[in-house]
């Protein structure tokens, strides 16, 4: 029986910076098991800083954070995506799609089927001997993700992870992100400060302002997936951009705490 | 374009050579390449055992440096207190020049060799050293973060990230001590003197030069010079090889 452990929640959490700065406050959000959420939000609005509470990379200030994905010793259940590949730039992309599965203790031998079938999935089945260095910035990206989705989580963090891409390519990888995302129960926290990815790819979009960090309105998409790039043309679509963009703007007139 | 480097070389020693002979010089004051060579030809057996004593203690206190200078470095990076403490004093050790403790190294340290190879070992480890502690602090933040999230053990850490982020730089050290190991070898020579059994080749430059010798003191000196060349070529192939594929430094 399937454990429903896919959902996140944070419950008024605050996070104070030992500098002083205070990068979050009462911050309340959830995601439902498989959903897909944006949080999206200006610069220094925070936005990182809840996807690294959520990871457990940080601990809240106070509040409460609830991941049970990440929770599961040793089974890998929660995945993060940072905006630069982060790839080891002295392994393969064989042994850099491997790492979560070598971390966890499983042999190459027992390894290779899953990274060779989540290479294929990305796009990279012909690369796996190369080199980051030797790869386009699309192709690394790919990688990245792959050694995400290689242990098969329940829950993927991405952090602003197309920003740095040209802009077909990005269009690409945010229709092949929505393809790995409908294929299994997976839910989806994504950074991002596009209007346009957000009102594409979410469920539902969660906008940000700054000064502290806090949750300023929350946009629900209903168009039903799957989606693909004629939604761009939609007028629903158009709706979601320039409700989105207005509510940017808002947050930017917020008076400073 | 390849062949550049070596028809500037020929082009010089030609030179050198044409200018000798064109202008008489005497072979005590400025012997011509020819004279070097052959003279060196000459020479080598007795030459060869000094050169080999000279490379046992560039080597060895290469060697040394290499595990001392890691050793310390994977120490610093475990416990932070104890660079703190410590660092000022490896800077100490490297800002001091070699010839002004070597007489002291000579009077506490009984064997000459030992002495000998404590004293290159003085000069060679400080790059590999602090080389090796900014290579094990470069490790990618976000890569730190993902070998945290999935809970990777310190001795996974260790291997899988630290140290391969570590890798350029210590070999960085390495090219930077590969020649003043030899330095520092015939420095520490020279202040011993021509003093002990076994003498090498900068023993070898002072015993010529108090004989004005002075073609005998080129030909150790050419030797010297190959040596130097020769680490500087090694440490350069192996750069290439192991880091050829994925570091910056070393694609071509």
């Amino acid at each position: 029986m399937q454990v429903d452990d896919g959902h996140l929640t944070l419950e008024h959490v605050a996070k104070r910076f030992p500098g002083g700065l205070l990068a979050l406050e009462d911050v309340s959000l959830h995601v439902a098991a498989g959903e897909f959420v944006s949080l999206l939000g200006p610069s220094g609005c925070g936005k990182s800083t809840v996807l690294r509470l959520v990871a457990g990379l940080e601990a809240p200030s106070s509040g409460g954070v609830d991941a049970p994905a990440l929770r599961q010793a040793g089974s890998a259940r929660t995945a993060f995506v940072f905006q630069e590949p982060t790839l080891m730039p002295w392994a393969t992309v064989f042994d850099n799609v491997y790492l979560p599965l070598r971390l966890a203790g499983r042999t190459r031998e027992e390894a290779a089927g899953p990274v060779r079938d989540v290479l294929a999935r990305v796009g990279l089945g012909e690369f796996a001997r190369a080199f980051p260095a030797e790869l386009s910035g699309g192709m690394r990206m790919r990688a990245s993700i792959a050694r995400a989705l290689v242990t098969e989580p329940r829950v993927v963090l991405l952090d602003e992870p197309f920003a740095a891409l040209d802009e077909v390519t990005r269009q690409r990888l945010n229709l092949d992100l929505l393809a790995w995302w409908a294929r299994r129960p997976l839910s989806v926290l994504f950074v991002t400060h596009s209007v346009f990815e957000a009102a594409f790819l979410s469920q539902r979009v969660l906008v940000m302002g700054a000064r502290p960090g806090h949750i300023f309105k929350e946009v629900r998409i209903e168009e039903p997936y799957p989606r693909d790039a004629s939604f761009r043309g939609s007028s629903s679509y158009q709706q979601t951009c320039r409700e989105l963009s207005a509510a940017i703007e808002a947050v930017q007139l917020e008076a400073p705490a | 374009m390849r062949l550049l480097p070596w028809l500037a070389f020929a082009g010089l020693l030609l030179g050198w050579e044409l200018l000798v002979r064109g202008m008489g010089i005497p072979p005590y004051t400025l012997p011509a390449p020819s004279l070097v060579a052959q003279t060196l030809w000459t020479n080598f057996p007795s030459l060869a055992t000094s050169w080999w004593f000279t490379l046992k203690i560039t080597f060895g206190a290469l060697a040394l440096a290499c595990a001392g200078g890691v050793l310390i470095a994977a120490a610093f990076a475990l416990w932070r207190p104890l660079e703190v403490a410590l660092f000022p004093v490896a800077v100490m050790l490297q800002v001091t020049p070699l010839v002004a403790i070597a007489p002291l190294i000579l009077i506490y340290v009984e064997s000459t060799t030992a002495a000998l190879l404590l004293c290159a070992w003085v000069v060679a480890f400080f790059p590999i050293l602090s080389n090796t502690v900014l290579g094990l602090r470069a490790a990618d933040p976000n890569l730190r973060d993902l070998f945290r999230l999935y809970g990777a053990t310190r001795w996974q850490r260790l291997r899988l990230l630290l140290v391969p982020s570590a890798l350029p730089y210590f070999i960085g050290g390495l090219k930077i001590s590969g020649g003043l190991s030899l330095i520092g070898a015939v420095t520490a020579e020279m202040v011993a003197g021509v003093a002990g059994r076994e003498t090498g080749l900068a023993s070898r430059i002072l015993e010529a030069s108090f004989r004005t010798e002075t073609p005998k003191m080129f030909a150790a000196l050419t030797l010297l010079v190959i040596t130097g060349v020769l680490i500087f070529w090694f440490f350069g192939a192996l750069s290439r090889r192991l880091l050829g594929r994925w570091h910056a430094s070393a694609i071509p």
